[in-house]
């Protein structure tokens, strides 16, 4: 019996609301911008937690690795991960 | 003695690269830019011990593989493509994020060069309650490692008797792998091995953030500092810069009664001390707005104040950062293209130093002030809303929404390169050290006067000479008023502007107003006072009001300065891009004429087709 719970499965995280915790799954690093973002530590196994959102509601801050980056929804829907409980 | 050694310094942005670099080198840093790109060039000669060195502080990366051509430069520098190869790589990090770092160290690691790693930060990392083994991070990675605390100045000693010996700098026994993905794997491994304790969150930074990143604490702060950068520009550096131009007109008036009256005695007082004056009298704004920006920099604010602003920005296609150089331009183009260094985005810099002229900056006001209070009745409209401010009020409002406008359009459409995906890291907040900020401020005062005030110079002496030649000879018993008005009218300006005129009838415009727009190529101001001397009248608002009031076409019998021409010429000032300090900034900014062309280029034409519509428009509405 394949049981998939609902925290593991992978979703884009731009998805993710403040405070969550996730650990990246799926990047597409064919795209230049892809590529950055795996240079920048969104790459699989990471753990990430989503800090805060801009007071207009995009970007958004994430903290990673021992930095914190913001990246426009655009970008964020390009990282696949899968929800940590927990936080 | 041996050759000076080429250091070559690399790191993240906000890895603390800078403050060591000047930590370093001091005032020594010689700004430049390298051939062809728009990247700012900095290197320091300096002696490490015995040892003779040039530092070379290399545009901040994340990554050896370039998206922009700011990382471009960093990869051809690597290369030996635009200056001699570095003999030796300094790899600069945050030893808070050393993590991160690890794979860009791996990147660097493969270009099997002498290199050698610093940790920045080491006290925050204590602070913070991390701690990693050093020895055993030189022993994974095979290069000499030393922790410093850059803007305290702490290991430095040790670092400069690292750098001056890297024939001795171990170099690793097994290179890291190519693949991106064993590289990352790789990373992953030395940082576990070498990882005490990880740092823990920086309280005092979650603290401010939930002030400063508040929905609504966070924006009105944003507006405040905005509000703030405005004033800075457009109000208090009005003191300093009255007071060079009071100095300029005493030093000009000081000539004048010194010397015998004559070409050469106007050359010195109106032309040469005249270009002078104009080139210094930006040095007021440019030194608070860097002064303020430095600061906010160095604090940590400024990628925050990005960070709230982003969502509007990038309606137009621009990002955040783009907000405080427009801002900065309400007051005055020039400081705000500088403040376009900002901007990683080589495409997103070049679209803001192309809109920038939009903005209403405060050489339009003399202009606006003078057709305004000449032509608009001070009328009330709703409460203390007159008529007069209400039209000010539409052209601030018109430069501001076509700055957007221009901005959308050009990223869709002219711009090469592809877009650079977002992304903007958020500093701790850090204590700004003096004199880093003293020399960051010293540097961009000093870069400005020395790249653009000699273009300024020039062409201020330039156009000196297109309104005083060929020379003429006043009547005998004419006014002072009515000789400079001969003299300007035989000039070659002159002739120019009666020369335009079957190009700018059409807009409403005759001959004076031609020869006003020549000359107020120079700076928009301008045009208020060449108007006073064509019209023969004393500089001040009064006269020249009702002088061109009473202007009268010989031909048609109806006022020159009638509402369709003033509407016209109102809307032409909106557009035209006529300040040579502006056009010599871009060109020193974007490293070519091209682009500073095409704005002239472009402005002029959005100037003559607005005008044109203006004029038809409140034609057919006043007949």
């Amino acid at each position: 019996m394949n049981v998939t719970l609902p925290s593991s499965r992978t979703q884009p995280l731009s998805r993710l609301a403040p405070g969550q915790c996730a650990v990246v799954k799926v990047l597409d690093g064919s795209s230049p911008i892809g590529r950055r973002l795996f240079d920048l530590g969104f790459r699989p196994g990471t753990r990430l937690r989503v800090i805060r959102r801009a007071p207009l509601g995009d970007p958004t801050t994430y903290e990673l690795r021992g930095s914190r980056f913001c990246l426009r929804r655009s970008e964020a829907e390009r990282v696949g991960v899968a929800l940590l409980p927990g936080a | 003695m041996t050759a000076a050694i080429r250091l070559g310094l690399l790191g993240a942005p906000n890895s603390g690269k800078t403050t060591l670099f000047n930590a370093l080198t001091g005032l020594r840093a010689k700004v430049g830019n390298y051939p062809g790109v728009t990247v700012e060039r900095r290197e320091a000669a300096v002696s490490l011990g015995a040892r003779a060195a040039v530092v070379i502080d290399l545009p901040g990366t994340y990554s050896l593989e370039p998206l922009s051509s700011d990382e471009e430069v960093v990869t051809r520098v690597l290369a030996g493509e635009l200056s001699a190869a570095p003999d030796a790589l300094v790899v600069v990090a945050d030893a808070c994020s050393l993590e991160r770092s690890l794979p860009f160290v791996a990147q660097v690691l493969l270009r099997e060069r002498p290199t050698c790693l610093v940790l920045t930060m080491t006290d925050e990392l204590a602070a913070r309650g991390g701690s990693l083994d050093l020895p055993r991070l030189e022993r994974a990675l095979g290069i000499p490692v030393l922790g410093v605390v850059g803007h305290r100045g702490r290991g430095l000693d040790a670092l400069v008797r690292l750098l001056g010996e890297p024939e001795g700098w171990s170099r690793p026994v097994l290179l890291p792998p190519r693949d991106p993905l064993e590289r990352s794997h790789w990373a992953d491994s030395v940082f576990a091995s070498v990882v005490g304790e990880r740092p823990g969150a920086h309280r005092l930074t979650d603290a401010i953030d939930r002030w400063v990143l508040h929905p609504v604490a966070g924006t009105l702060l944003f507006a405040a500092v905005m509000v703030t950068f405005f004033q800075l520009i457009f109000a208090w550096a009005a003191p300093a810069m009255d007071a060079i131009d009071a100095g300029i007109g005493a030093g000009a008036a000081w000539l004048h009664a010194a010397l015998p009256p004559g070409l050469l005695v106007d050359f010195l007082a109106d032309g040469l001390v005249a270009g002078v004056g104009a080139v210094i009298a930006f040095l007021p704004q440019i030194v608070l707005l860097f002064g303020l920006l430095y600061l906010l920099e160095d604090v940590g604010y400024m990628a925050r104040a990005a960070f709230v602003v982003d969502r509007v920005m990038g309606r137009v296609g621009l990002e955040g950062r783009a907000f405080v150089a427009l801002l900065s331009s309400y007051a005055c183009a020039v400081p705000g293209i500088m403040a376009t260094r900002t901007i990683p985005s080589p495409r997103d810099r070049l679209v803001t130093i192309l809109v920038a002229p939009l903005m209403t900056c405060s050489a339009r006001l003399p202009v606006y002030a003078l057709l305004i209070g000449a032509f608009v009745p001070a009328v009330p409209v709703a409460g203390p809303l007159g008529l007069q401010g209400l039209v000010l009020l539409a052209l601030y409002l018109l430069g501001g929404v076509s700055a957007l406008v221009v901005a959308a359009v050009l990223e869709r459409t002219l711009l090469p390169g592809a877009a650079i995906p977002f992304y903007l890291e958020l500093p701790s907040y850090r204590m700004p050290s003096a004199k880093l900020w003293l020399s960051q401020v010293w540097g961009s005062a000093w870069a400005f006067v020395r790249r653009a005030g000699t273009i300024i110079l020039t062409v201020s002496v330039v156009l000196w000479v297109l309104l005083q030649f060929p020379r003429s000879e006043a009547p005998a018993g004419a006014s002072p008023e009515q000789a400079s008005r001969t003299a300007l009218e035989h000039s070659f300006a002159g002739t120019a502007g009666r020369a335009i005129e079957p190009l700018i009838a059409p807009l409403g415009f005759d001959w004076k107003i031609g020869v006003g727009l020549l000359a107020s190529l120079a700076a928009r101001e301008v045009i208020v006072a060449t108007l006073a001397q064509i019209y023969a009248s004393s500089d001040d608002e009064t006269s020249l009001r009702a002088a061109i009031r009473a202007d009268v076409d010989p031909r048609t019998g109806r006022p020159v300065f009638d509402p369709p021409a003033v509407a016209a010429l109102l809307v032409f000032f909106v557009f035209a891009l006529q300040c040579l300090s502006t056009i010599a900034i871009m060109a020193r900014e974007t490293n070519t004429w091209r682009w500073p062309a095409f704005a002239f280029g472009y402005l002029l034409a959005l100037a003559y087709t607005a005008s044109f519509v203006t004029y038809r428009v409140v034609q057919a509405l006043t007949l």
